[in-house]
């Protein structure tokens, strides 16, 4: 690791503050610290933000739930509210990493964590996301891991997270603290950016901007699936994820980890529930742009909607 | 699969947690900190417990919880696998929670209490996991041994807690069997593959909590 200085911020305000002036939020670490053995993060900087008050999950007044940035994986994924309303959160909370991490990992980390592109992290390869104007060392290298559609040129990086791709079928909004106090909330639609060709750019937030929570609108009922398909059957990423609720009356929504540098939602996917898991494939995939060893991924996101229409029929 | 020129090391990040690498991150990570590179620069002091000790240490703010344990308070039980999240050999207990002590940083552990593998036995008054792990063989050469210890020790708890994991068929109701302790120690890789004997030791304690 770089050297570097560490502070512990007391309030908001004083993380922020920090911040203002070049310091780098730490919360659980698992990805930060990771990153920064390798020197792919070189922070000078670190305001450790475990201690603000960021760890309630609590109703909002209109009836959906405000999740604290710094609320544990764990916590969330056990919440009583969370295991009753949003199970596909929970779902995807528990196919995620370890034990061990999840008992660190946060709610804002998680949805800041990094690709997992194996050329992002060998600092000897080229790469567009670690050093911009570098090249993709993936394009024609090793990607069968990586994204099939919403990449670039530049970059096909896949987005990691798990939780994130519960958060997207849910239509979560991101709340935010900005250094002058401006408060705002993204919706998750819009949060993490597409590669286009700035890849190194990865979400909206402002230098200094400080995740406070995540929110979820009222719940949606019906049934929830989270399904995930890996390499290994337990603490693997994604190859394929799916996030799916079926509302009860005909509605459904899909959300797709492990293809797209983001979560990944079209509206044309959920309208095309009912003509069955081939047709919401497909129309998910319409803009896809594979590289040959990722392309098996686009029957992968087929079949695993097949077994996922057929858990939801056995489970309704 | 990844052409030649990617590394193995890039590749098992990309991929997670595929195995220990023991000794090829360790030279880079500037946790274990040569007198140079500290030169100048400010030490940060923090206090915590571990095993029911209360001590003070004055570190570079770069060591992690790990280097802590094992290179200033001479805890060596705690083992550093891959460094990076993979492994689990480094679990430790935290305000009695488990975690990988080499993702995070000594100095963000002020006032927190930590136990060790030190701290759940010793040799003369084992505690029942060290003793069924002994008794069902649960290790061959030992490395992975004490995290997996620590890990199962915290896995029980949880289930008893009700905290559900993605073997759980009811989110809403949480009962032990082989398939929920596999998924919930799946953050432990044992390279001499003691899986089952190790199940076997976590079902005994589990039954003897029962009775
Ligand atoms: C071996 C391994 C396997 C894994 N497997 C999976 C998996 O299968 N699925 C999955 O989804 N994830 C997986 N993960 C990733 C894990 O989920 C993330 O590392 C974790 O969620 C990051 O959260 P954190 O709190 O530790 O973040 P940190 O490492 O503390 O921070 C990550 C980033 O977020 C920023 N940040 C943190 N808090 C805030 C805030 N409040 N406001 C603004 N910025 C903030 C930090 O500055 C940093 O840039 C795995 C990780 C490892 C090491
Ligand atoms: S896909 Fe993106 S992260 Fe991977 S090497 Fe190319 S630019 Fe870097
Ligand atoms: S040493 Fe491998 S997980 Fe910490
Ligand atoms: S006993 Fe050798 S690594 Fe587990």
């Amino acid at each position: 690791m770089k050297p570097f200085t560490y502070s512990r911020a007391a309030s908001v305000e004083d993380a922020v503050a920090a911040a203002s002036s070049g310091g780098r939020f730490i919360a659980g670490g698992t990805n930060l610290l990771d990153l920064m053995k390798l020197q792919i993060e070189t922070p000078s900087h670190l305001i450790d933000v475990n201690h603000l008050e960021l760890d309630r999950i609590e109703r909002t007044p209109e009836g959906g739930l405000r999740i604290g940035a710094m609320v544990r994986n764990t916590a969330l994924a056990a919440h009583p509210d969370v295991r009753r309303d949003y199970a596909v959160l929970s779902r995807a909370l528990l196919a995620g990493a370890s034990g061990q991490l999840r008992n660190k990992a946060t709610t804002a980390g998680n949805l800041l964590q990094r690709t997992r592109c194996p050329y992002f992290y060998d600092t000897r390869m080229p790469c567009n996301k670690r050093k911009p104007g570098s090249g993709c060392g993936a394009l024609k290298g090793g990607s069968r891991s990586l994204a099939i559609v919403g990449t670039s040129d530049a970059c096909i990086a896949q987005h990691p997270s798990d939780m994130a791709v519960a958060m997207r079928v849910l239509d979560a909004a991101v709340d935010t603290v900005a250094a002058d106090g401006t408060r705002r909330s993204i919706p998750i639609a819009d949060f993490h950016l597409l590669p286009g060709d700035t890849p190194h750019i990865e979400n909206q937030l402002k230098p200094g901007e400080l995740i406070t929570s995540v929110t979820l609108p009222n719940p949606l009922g019906g049934t929830h699936v989270y399904r995930k398909v890996r390499d290994r059957s337990s603490y693997a990423f994604a190859l394929v994820s799916v996030a799916a609720v079926f509302d009860g009356q005909g509605g459904s929504r899909f959300a797709f980890g492990g293809i797209a540098p983001k979560p990944w939602r079209v509206a044309a996917a959920d309208a095309a529930a009912a003509a069955g898991a081939g047709a919401v494939a497909q129309a998910a995939l319409a803009d896809a742009r594979p590289t040959a060893q990722n392309a098996f991924k686009q029957q992968l996101v087929a079949s695993t909607l097949t077994s996922l229409f057929r858990q939801k029929e056995a489970r309704p | 699969m990844a052409p030649d020129h990617v590394t193995r090391r890039a590749v098992l990040q990309g991929g997670g947690a595929a195995m220990a690498l023991p000794g090829v991150a360790g030279a880079e990570t500037g946790a274990m900190l040569s007198p140079e590179s500290n030169r100048g620069r400010d030490m940060s002091t923090v206090e915590f417990t571990v095993n029911g000790d209360r001590v003070q240490l004055q570190l570079d703010p770069r060591t992690t919880l790990l280097d802590a344990l094992r290179e200033h308070l001479q805890l060596t039980g705690t083992k550093k696998g891959c460094d990076h999240g993979q492994c689990g050999a480094c679990t430790v207990l935290v305000e009695g929670q488990r975690i990988n002590s080499c993702l995070t940083l000594a100095v963000m552990h002020e006032g927190d209490s930590v136990t060790t593998i030190e701290g759940l036995g010793t040799p003369k008054n084992l505690h029942p996991m060290q003793r069924a792990f002994v008794t069902h063989d649960g290790y061959q050469c030992g490395y992975c041994t004490p995290g997996q210890i620590c890990s199962a020790v915290a896995v029980l708890g949880e289930i008893e807690a009700g905290i559900p994991s993605h073997a759980t068929e009811d989110l809403e109701h949480v009962v032990l069997s082989d398939a929920e302790l596999r998924e919930r120690m799946s953050g432990n890789i044992c390279r001499c593959a003691a899986y089952p004997n190790i199940i076997a030791a976590i079902r005994e304690v589990a039954a003897g909590d029962e009775a």
